[in-house]
């Protein structure tokens, strides 16, 4: 069984026809990156696994998007318990104004749990995971707008990883960054294949190439050419994934 | 002489400018002279006694105690009331409604609210609070009228600070599985809370100083006594204002006890903006710290 799969995505906004009948596969403990250029759809095909694009008025979906074969649009799932399973990360870090202990525990905090001792090691080890512990063991009660931009991005990636998803989204987690702190999150997105499944949107080529295991190309709506990041970026079926890869257009 | 049109535009520029520092500074120069007015002729009869006491000799000797317990049982009373309610529809037009037909009319609606002469609230206070409900002249009357009236500043203003607090912050907290009512009172009323308190400065201002809203909803000619619940009357400080400047039966001694009534009531004003920007100062500090 796939861990995550898409069958017949449409989406449309309002009249836009916005996703054309995508079809998609990723396996567990994987990192496929979302590629092509501006207003492909890239940003709305990740929002389909966590439903964020429920919060837009006027969307309509039709198609299956599979979550450990689970149908997440189906009429017995609840929003909340998908949105623990599959968590986000954005473009821009967005700490919530509160200290980095409590930017941590919130996932938690919102979703009940109130036990000292359990949050307080989920925080460290979540902190831990996203490689900031080091950076932060001494302030956890400092606001975290204290911290840098790319400290902000792995608090936010510990946040995500505090409620225990199994399946990461990351749109453009690094295209607001410098060049140290993208690497960092690059390193960081390396070792976290190990335990999540991870679906990354970038802009940027050579980081598609460095951290991920499968590429999708996506160009006006549709799924142009998907498959193992090697072939993609070395033997592209398709003339425009060539195209774009070799930076023609995009 | 020719001049460039560098040169002209930095002229433009800084006659444009003066007038405008000019403008501003007229503003506070407006404010400062009342400010002086008032104290000036006001200050010779602020005392403990006049703060105090009640009044007496057909209001010409004596303080204004009752009238200043009166006004801020009312600024108490319309805020138990305005508060939560504002707060609450706020909350739900800009956090719940979907952009409907429901949403357009409640905003409209708020507007209407907001265009509504406070003398026609006056009026819609009596017929429903004191006559209908059969508060009768009261505190309950009289704060739930001003309550009315206040409602549409503090909605508006409670919208705003919200709409203030970016989208990122609602996507981040639902995108952790919370709920929409716990991303909304653990992040964003936070966020929004130091901006709400703008409405409540901005409203308390309105209810210790309109006439019109109390006149026939509670406010008492001449009531030397305290209020001892909701349902009693009571004297306030504008009406209390209004009649000694009108109905005094020697304007000369009474003069300088207006004088002395209106600066006691701009004070309560400005000791609650102080109040309410100290809140304001802290919890914003509060927010991003915590
Ligand atoms: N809320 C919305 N309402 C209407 N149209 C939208 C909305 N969000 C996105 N779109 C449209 O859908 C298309 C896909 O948008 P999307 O944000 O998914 O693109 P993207 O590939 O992520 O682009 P980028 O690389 O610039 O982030 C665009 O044409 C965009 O204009
Ligand atoms: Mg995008």
């Amino acid at each position: 069984m796939h861990k995550i799969e898409t069958k017949e995505i449409n989406l449309h906004y309002g009249n836009f026809h916005a996703l054309k009948g995508i079809n998609l596969v990723a396996k567990e403990n994987t990192v496929t990156a979302l590629i092509g250029p501006s207003g492909c759809g890239k940003s709305t095909y990740l929002r389909l696994f966590n439903r964020m694009n429920d919060l837009i008025d006027n969307v309509e979906i039709s198609g299956q998007v599979l979550v450990d074969g689970e149908d997440i649009y189906g009429r017995k799932v609840q929003v909340d318990d998908l949105r623990k399973k599959v968590g986000m990360v954005f473009q821009k870090p967005n700490p919530f104004p509160k200290s980095i202990y409590e930017n941590v525990a919130y996932g938690l905090r919102v979703n009940g749990i109130n036990d000292k001792k359990f949050i307080e090691e989920r925080v460290v080890s979540s902190l831990e995971q996203a490689a900031l512990w080091e950076e932060v063991k001494d302030k956890l009660n400092k606001s975290a707008f204290e911290l840098s931009g790319g400290q902000q991005q792995r608090l936010c990636i510990a946040r995500a990883l505090a409620v225990q998803p199994s399946v990461l989204l990351m749109d453009e987690p690094a295209s607001a960054l410098d060049p140290l702190s993208t690497s960092k999150i690059e390193e960081l997105i390396h070792t976290l294949k190990k335990d999540y499944t991870i679906i990354i949107v970038t802009h940027n080529m050579q980081q598609a190439g460095r951290v991920s295991d499968y590429t999708a190309f996506f160009y006006m709506g549709t799924l142009v050419e998907f498959n193992e990041t090697k072939i993609i970026f070395t033997n592209p079926k398709n003339i425009q994934t060539q195209n774009y890869i070799t930076g023609r257009f995009g | 002489m020719k001049i460039s049109i560098n040169q002209r535009k930095r002229y433009t520029q800084n006659i444009a400018f003066w007038i405008f520092r000019l403008l501003s500074f007229m503003v506070v120069a407006i404010l400062f002279i009342i400010l002086c007015f008032l104290i000036y002729n006001g200050i010779k009869v602020i005392s403990w006694d006049f703060l105090t006491q009640m009044p007496e000799d057909g209001m010409t000797k004596g303080g204004i105690y009752p009238a200043i317990i009166g006004t801020l049982c009312l600024i108490a009373g319309s805020m138990v009331f305005a508060f939560p309610v504002g707060v609450l529809s706020a909350i739900y037009m800009n956090e719940y409604a979907s952009d409907g037909w429901i949403k357009k009319l409640l905003n409209q609606m708020t507007s209407n609210l907001a265009g509504i002469p406070s003398i026609v609230f006056g009026l819609f206070g009596m017929a429903l609070f004191v006559n209908k409900f059969g508060f009768g002249d009261s505190i309950l009357a009289g704060s739930l009228t001003l309550g009315l009236m206040v409602l549409p500043v503090i909605i508006r203003t409670t919208e705003e600070a919200l709409k203030a607090v970016n989208d990122t912050f609602r996507h981040a907290s639902l995108a952790l599985g919370s709920s929409k009512w716990q991303t909304t009172r653990r992040v964003v009323l936070p966020m929004a809370f130091p901006n709400i308190i703008t409405g409540v400065i901005l409203s308390i201002g309105r209810v210790s100083g309109e006439t019109a809203p109390i006149l026939f909803t509670v406010a008492a000619y001449f009531l030397p006594r305290l209020p001892h619940g909701i349902f009693d009357q009571v004297m306030a400080l504008p009406y209390h204002l209004y009649v000694i400047i009108t109905s005094g039966t020697n304007i000369e001694e009474s003069r300088p006890i207006a004088y002395g009534t209106a600066l006691v009531l701009i004070t309560i004003v400005l000791i609650m903006n102080l109040i309410a920007n100290a809140f304001r100062r802290y919890f914003g500090k509060k927010v991003k710290m915590n």
